[in-house]
């Protein structure tokens, strides 16, 4: 039985080839709905974690549930649920886009192919060219035929191995503003990619791994697990003396002045700020702006490699 | 059975973008074809006649000529030499087209796609399979059938033409062609999961020609003689071999290896 909107349960999943080990324990869950981003350098497994989780290659030790379906076990009806988008687009050059759409809809008993068809070359701006051979299409349009493909038999689980690799930023773009559009039609995607903005607006959680888990939660939670909750006060002029003023107030964990500006680490912004304010006010500071600061997760992405750095040696 | 069908169509349309595959399925079958026909046409200019005087015919091969006249037993020995020629083209044709089915899907990263849908093992390797073996029997059929017609023009007598079709011929053609089709489809499968270049699986699987050849040879040394007796343990035989290679060919098929460890 699927627990109640669960679509992936893995529980210490495990993949050694020969004497390496690719991925090593990890567990995880994903929501119904959910688009969860698989983190990590090339080498990390979040290519075999998907291979795995889309019955393509046995775990060496470790148990999962996709769509409801017990890996190792009903591997077929796992195959039929989900949809993939692999590193590399995979099209037959030599079929038309509408060929390579429908050769696959019969591969997964699509009941209505030239309907399913049309309807996603549509969405994916192709059905003007379903007749073009695809060795004319451009690497861009082949990622998005490829996932055109990928949700012509409405899967409940879609996984996409690095979905804007290799495209020019305008393809990129077009590619992750698509993603965004299957994320809130409240599809349930996997996603592995480097583009760790794409992550960042894309995913509802993140894990990152580099063979197993290193960290998993959402990107907000992640900035304020690693970094906390920063304030940027931009000052009319001199930050002296105000930095060690601010420091004594017990609720702030750091301060930092950087130029005409201070960086000041707060748990709840929303409730000090205004007391950190008049504070700066009465001490003669003219406050032009208050902002959050806002780490990327490229920051907090270097973060966690870093403090992995040794466990990769040890 | 649906499933099956889309890939056959799809390697179809796919492989024959191939120069090699197209020459392998079309051209070498009107070669092998058209080299009986003209030596036919060369004894026929000769001035004997397409034939031959029987007194030149060995005691064995004539035994070949049960039921035919004298004069129209060189012309039916001379005929019969070739009929191996016509168990040649079943064996390259697949071979050619399932090493650049398979090895292609590997090199164009095709594979991983369809493997991660709920095509089974079975049906991917009776889609790929069917896809190979069929355009080598109809190309050996239809070679035949461009042979029965050029011998007709020729002239062979009629008594000759009508053996075409007595068991030795339809049992050749019928059976044996579609059964070393088959041997060399799964013999390519099998070289093809192990290797990742074309041509190297072309050239492995080829290998299976040899005993073709080795049976021409022997035919023309007056060796063994191809009758039909003979040709019944040849079905008997290669019946087995098929059985034991689609066997092998689906137990080597292992798609977590072919992912995993094709570079």
């Amino acid at each position: 039985m699927e627990a109640d909107g669960v679509k992936i349960e893995a529980h210490g999943l495990t993949k050694r080839f020969d004497t390496v080990t690719a991925v090593e324990d990890l567990s995880f869950t994903v929501q119904a709905g959910e688009v969860f981003g698989l983190l990590g350098p090339n080498g990390a497994g979040k290519t075999t974690t998907i291979r795995m989780l889309s019955a393509l290659v046995a775990p060496t030790s470790g148990e999962a549930r996709v769509a409801g379906c017990r890996l190792g076990y009903e591997d077929q009806q796992i195959r039929r649920r989900i949809g993939i988008l692999t590193e590399a687009p995979g099209l037959y050059d030599g079929l038309s886009a509408e060929r390579n759409m429908a050769f696959y809809a019969r591969m997964y008993d699509v009941a209505d192919i030239p309907g399913q068809v049309e309807k996603y070359l549509r969405m994916l701006g192709l059905w003007e060219r379903r007749h073009e051979l695809v060795s004319q299409f451009s690497k861009g349009m082949r990622q998005k035929l490829a996932i055109a493909r990928a949700l012509q038999h409405e899967p409940e689980v879609l996984f996409l191995d690095e979905p804007t690799s290799g495209l020019d930023p305008e393809m990129a773009r077009l590619v992750r503003g698509f993603i965004g559009e299957l994320r809130s039609q409240g599809r349930t995607i996997v996603l592995t990619t480097h583009n760790l903005d794409v992550a960042d607006r894309l995913c509802d959680r993140v894990g990152v791994i580099r063979a197993s888990l290193l960290i998993m939660d959402t990107p907000r939670a992640l900035r304020q697990k690693l970094f906390g909750r920063s304030v940027v006060f931009h000052l009319g002029g001199e930050t002296a003396g105000l930095a060690g003023r601010l420091e004594a107030l017990p609720y702030v964990q750091g301060v930092q002045a950087v130029e005409t500006r201070l960086v000041v680490q707060l748990d709840e912004p929303e409730v000090h700020n205004p007391e950190i304010v008049r504070l700066l006010v009465a001490e003669g500071a003219d406050v032009q702006f208050v902002g959050e600061l806002r780490r990327s997760l490229e920051d907090i992405y270097l973060q966690i490699m870093k403090a992995s750095e040794p466990n990769e040696h040890g | 059975m649906d499933k099956i069908r889309a890939l056959v169509a799809k390697e179809w349309a796919e492989v024959f973008r191939n120069r090699f595959v197209v020459f392998a399925v079309a051209f070498m079958p009107l070669v092998l074809t058209a080299i009986p026909l003209v030596i036919l046409y060369s004894l026929a200019a000769g001035g004997e006649g397409p034939g031959l005087p029987l007194d030149d015919i060995s005691l064995q091969l004539s035994a070949l000529c049960e039921g035919l006249p004298a004069s129209a037993c060189g012309q039916y020995v001379i005929v019969t030499q070739f009929m191996p020629m016509f168990l040649i083209m079943p064996v390259i044709i697949p071979i050619t087209i399932a090493s650049y089915s398979i090895v292609g899907e590997k090199t164009t990263r095709t594979l991983e796609p369809l493997l991660a849908t709920p095509i089974t093992t079975l049906e991917l390797l009776l889609g790929k399979g069917f896809a190979a073996a069929l355009p080598a029997i109809l190309a050996t059929w239809g070679s035949f059938f461009i042979f029965v017609i050029g011998a007709l023009v020729m002239g062979l007598q009629q008594a000759v033409i009508d053996k075409f079709f007595d068991p030795l011929w339809l049992l050749a053609i019928l059976l044996v062609g579609p059964l070393l089709a088959v041997a060399a489809v799964s013999l390519a499968v099998m070289i093809s999961s192990r290797t990742s270049e074309p041509r190297v699986a072309e050239q492995i699987s080829g290998l299976l020609i040899l005993p073709i050849v080795g049976l021409v040879v022997a035919q023309t040394t007056g060796f063994i003689l191809l009758d039909t007796a003979l040709i019944l343990w040849i079905v008997l035989f290669l019946t087995l071999l098929d059985a034991g290679l689609i066997f092998f060919a689906i137990q080597l098929f292992q798609r977590e290896s072919i992912l995993t460890r094709w570079k």
